[in-house]
């Protein structure tokens, strides 16, 4: 096994060059957002006011704290501290769990008022309301499934870890991985104040 | 081999400051969108994201630690996004 070769740099400029799509697509919509809150700017802060201001921010307060359990767990598993990365990786997972569950909430409280796409009650609202909306789901619900996907990439880490494949000679797996969910934190920083904090 | 080269340990401490850093921008953005400014309540929560987004590009993902090639490569996927933000808004706002 010693003469496997890893190319440890490759591996994660590869990762960044997959982040760098990532940062273009979700700027895709920011830049639509852009352009129909120039379009319709007393809609959208109508529209935006119907957001709860207490979700967006537990959620922030959930990711950011995330964000910081899987930054440190590198410096744990770097250090040789095996326990403490994997007590910090249950840290990352169970945060995606609970901003999953908030998310769930949420959004159910937004369909039970009538607020989902193409719903009898947004059509008889003003059309910035119902763009806002459209852009609402698309960009949180492009957001969900990152933080699906990164708690899922993060629990097959810590699988690796426990197993010892990953460790602090050999840890780009979760180098890579901790990238990723750093993106999800970073995609969020900017949607709370766009869509939750409008005025 | 599968040792890896980069030997940098960023400490625990670092971390906890950057991440309390980012709690107290989150109190700011959060306060500051309650006043009304008009429209630059928007540049302030811009500006506020930005500076978030960069404490968390530079010292979570480890980018301060970084060599030229990831460095300059970020540098080139911001203009790029840049460029699509300014085009599009050259068009929508002097249309």
């Amino acid at each position: 096994m010693s003469e496997v070769h890893k190319d440890y740099a490759g591996a994660k400029f590869g990762m960044w060059l997959f982040l760098f799509t990532e940062l273009l697509l979700f700027g895709g919509l920011f830049i639509l957002y852009g352009v129909y809150l120039h379009r319709y700017p007393e809609e959208f802060v109508k529209a935006g006011g119907e957001l709860n201001v207490v979700f967006g921010a537990v959620n922030t307060l959930v990711l950011l704290t995330s964000s910081l359990a899987v930054a440190m767990s590198i410096t744990a598993l770097q250090k040789g501290n095996r326990r403490l990365t994997l007590v910090l990786l249950a840290v990352t997972i169970a945060s995606a769990l609970i901003f999953l569950v908030n998310k769930y909430f949420e959004w159910s409280a937004k369909i039970h008022h009538g607020l989902y796409p193409d719903s009898p009650h947004l059509k008889e609202l003003a059309p910035g309301e119902s763009v806002f909306f459209g852009l609402y789901y698309v960009t949180t619900g492009l957001h969900g499934l990152h933080v699906v996907i990164g708690g899922a990439l993060l629990a097959w880490v810590f699988v690796q870890v426990r197993s010892g494949r990953v460790h602090a000679e050999d840890f780009v797996a979760l180098e890579n991985s901790g990238l990723y969910w750093h993106l999800v934190d970073l995609i969020w920083i900017f949607i709370f104040p766009l869509y939750y904090l409008i005025l | 081999m599968a040792e890896q080269e980069h030997g940098h340990i960023v400490g625990y401490s670092t971390f906890v400051a950057v991440w309390l850093a980012l709690l107290v921008l989150t109190a700011i953005t959060v306060a500051v969108s309650r006043i009304h400014l008009g429209p630059l309540n928007i540049w302030v929560a811009l500006g506020i994201a930005s500076v978030k987004s960069g404490l968390v590009i530079a010292f979570f993902m480890h980018m301060k630690y970084e060599g030229r090639l990831l460095r300059l490569s970020l540098f080139a996927a911001l203009v790029t996004l840049a460029i699509f933000i300014g085009f599009t808004f050259f068009d929508v706002l002097y249309r």
